[in-house]
């Protein structure tokens, strides 16, 4: 990724949240939004712009699930694998999700949709009673 | 013009309710209307059409029902297949106690007209016309205490926020709701947001505080935009903003999202994540009361704590605190999800028994085979085998059984699951998700999945499960917060109800 587009992406998120309490889980949340990643290479001007460490900034980075440090070469589907969607089956979901070879496959815990499971989310959007076929399904239906 | 309501809730999305909503709104003579989940799951999409005689219903209706359906919606044709009767009427909402959830699925969550149509702003109101300590005592008196797991008293909670010196003093809406088998709050954000708005701002009338915010996961999308857009909307109103409802007294607020971590639903860690920090526990003492986000006097409550104090203040103390049995007053969000028949949201009066929920509403599994377990309170809540149903769900008895009722979440599994595999995930789930600050959580668990897999794998068993036993003590007693110190709960309780799945799979 160019640096310029991480710079510009960097520069808008932090002037978005500029007044905002603690700021960096917003900012980063934005950085994350606009480049799909938060790239090496935005630590250190976060660092800068927010008045932080890039320790700091590094230490949060990693220790959330939701900022990827690369850009995600195929088609991210989070699969809920607690509870509640394992007593339906999510198990043999994940499996059957392993075998397609155009997706990312992510584990997620819990989506809220615990009466409808299995369960994942797609672009933001969760898909109740999946099972292997219908989730082929909804990809392509989505595409 | 008839008026149809297709649920925007994203349980009943995520079964196509936007496609039936779409294919609703193709005909001229009806005017769709997109309200919150009555929480009946399994009829979702559950289309409901305006008639004389009340709401109808249909459901679960596909897209592909839509055309066969929409000529009959006017006259709300009774001969239908997907025909349900009078929605109000159905024994399965009929005998609940909506009190928290009493718009639930009725109004469409966005439209402020319906908000106070349908009793909102009552509570607030009320509020301000008195003094601090009174709506204090109100809440202290409706016996309500918090729904987030914990079950602190709600009152003695703000008391210690009011008595703090006057200055920056903060609300903060814990909706991090990361309990498998849980959806309350999630229902509240995106049905029924302005209750949660007018319950932190009672909330920050009572203490002092001019500032709230809502901490909700990253895995709940539409929650956080309805939250949002609801927040703008109640600006627009003067609900919030320098003069709440005209009075002297100002509140804003302020959605945050997480980032994918449950620990950031415990309190301290979810100030942590509020400042911007990594999600890692805090030590108690000090409490969040006393020195809470940025070091400010801090309510923290759960979404149901604060959804409830709305029609405390509107119907007052007595009222609420009439509902329920011995410590657990007034009602509960019971949230029942797994494999069951018809799952979804049960509101009733603390103190029905656990197979009333699982039995009655529940209609047994969804398999159809027979119930085995279920697990109570969340991912941290004990495994109970149908030889406990009759339990009461109230807080004391599920504490005084070796189980919680956590956040109300119930999840049903029937003969095929292998308790050994729902203990190995508990504590494999700790390992993933513990924050790292204490070793009993975060090493503890790492040696719980290993000791669980030699012990089906038949190596020394009674030596393992011996060590296995002290493992879920240190865990208990050493660990910085109820991550660590609650995990042994379903192990534990798996290993003594259900001893056998742990023997040796070894031919
Ligand atoms: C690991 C862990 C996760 C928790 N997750 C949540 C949560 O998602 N939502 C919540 O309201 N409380 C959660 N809690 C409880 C909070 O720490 C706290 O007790 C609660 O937010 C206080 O609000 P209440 O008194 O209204 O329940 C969690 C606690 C622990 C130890
Ligand atoms: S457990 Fe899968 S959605 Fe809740």
């Amino acid at each position: 990724m160019r640096i310029e587009e991480v710079e510009a992406a960097v520069r808008k998120a932090v002037a978005e949240h500029r007044d905002d309490r603690g700021p960096l889980l917003p900012v980063l949340h934005a950085v994350h939004a606009a480049l799909g990643h938060v790239p090496e290479s935005a630590i250190p001007l976060l660092a800068r712009e927010l008045n932080l460490s890039r320790a700091d900034v590094h230490g949060v980075v990693t220790f959330y699930h939701d900022f990827r440090r690369t850009a995600p070469e195929r088609r991210v589907v989070r699969i809920c694998r607690a509870e509640a969607c394992q007593a339906v089956g999510a198990a043999a979901l994940v499996e059957q999700a392993g075998a397609l070879p155009d997706i990312l496959a992510e584990q997620v815990f819990c989506l809220g949709n615990c009466a409808l499971g299995p369960s994942v989310q797609i672009d933001g959007k969760t898909h109740g009673r999946v099972d292997g076929p219908r989730l082929r399904a909804i990809l392509e239906e989505t595409r | 013009m008839t008026t149809v309501y297709v649920p925007r809730d994203s349980a009943a999305r995520s079964v196509g309710s936007d496609e039936v909503a779409a294919a609703l709104a193709q005909d001229p003579a009806l005017r769709v209307v997109r309200n919150g989940s009555r929480g009946m799951f399994w009829l979702e999409p559950l289309v409901e059409v305006e008639t004389p005689a009340g709401r109808i219903g249909y459901g679960p209706v596909a897209p592909s029902d839509v055309d066969g359906l929409r000529p009959l919606l006017a006259t709300g044709d009774v001969t239908h297949p997907l025909y349900v009767g009078r929605v109000e009427e159905l024994p399965w909402l009929a005998g609940q106690q909506r009190v928290t959830f009493a718009r639930m699925g009725v109004t469409d969550p966005l439209s402020t007209q319906d908000y106070v149509a349908h009793g909102g702003l009552v509570g607030l109101r009320a509020a301000l016309r008195r003094t601090q300590a009174e709506v204090v005592a109100e809440v202290t008196a409706s016996g309500l205490r918090g729904r987030g797991g914990a079950g602190f008293p709600a009152g003695v909670k703000w008391k210690t926020v009011l008595d703090c010196p006057e200055g920056l003093k903060f609300v903060c809406c814990n909706a991090d709701e990361g309990d498998s088998g849980t959806f309350a709050d999630r229902m509240v954000l995106e049905g029924d947001p302005f209750m949660l708005i007018e319950g932190m701002t009672i909330a920050a009338w009572a203490v002092g505080a001019r500032e709230g915010y809502v901490y909700i996961r990253s895995e709940y999308p539409d929650a956080v935009q309805t939250m949002r857009a609801a927040i703008d909307l109640a600006r627009a109103e003067g609900w919030l903003g320098e003069r709440v409802l005209g009075s002297a007294f100002a509140f804003d607020l302020h959605v945050r999202v997480g980032a994918g971590a449950y620990i950031c639903g415990e309190e301290t860690s979810m100030l942590e994540s509020l400042e911007g920090k990594r999600g890692t526990v805090r030590a108690k003492p000090p409490i969040p009361a006393i020195e809470g986000l940025f070091g400010r006097p801090t309510v923290v409550n759960n979404v149901l704590t604060l959804a409830t104090v709305p029609v405390i203040l509107a119907d007052g103390a007595e009222h609420y605190a009439a509902l329920g049995m011995d410590r657990s007053r007034g009602t509960q969000v019971f949230q029942l999800g797994g494999n069951v028949k018809r799952g979804g949201i049960v509101e009733t009066a603390f103190g029905m028994t656990l197979r009333e929920l699982v039995e009655s509403y529940g209609g047994g599994t969804l398999t159809g085979r027979p119930v085995r377990a279920v697990q109570a309170g969340g991912p941290l809540g004990a495994y109970l085998p149908e030889s406990r149903f009759d339990l009461p769900l109230e807080y004391e008895a599920f504490a005084a059984a070796g189980a919680m009722l956590g956040h109300g979440g119930v999840v049903v599994f029937d003969d095929t699951v292998d308790m050994a595999a729902m203990a190995r995930f508990a504590m494999e789930f700790c390992a993933e998700e513990s924050c790292g600050k204490c070793t009993p959580c975060r090493v503890g668990a790492v040696r719980g999945v290993e000791v669980i897999d030699r012990i089906v794998a038949g190596e020394r068993p009674d030596e393992n499960l011996a060590l296995l036993e002290d493992l879920c003590e240190l865990m208990t007693d050493g660990s910085l917060c109820a991550m660590g110190g609650l995990t042994p709960m379903p192990v534990r309780s798996a290993v003594a109800f259900f001893p056998d799945d742990f023997l040796s799979r070894k031919p």
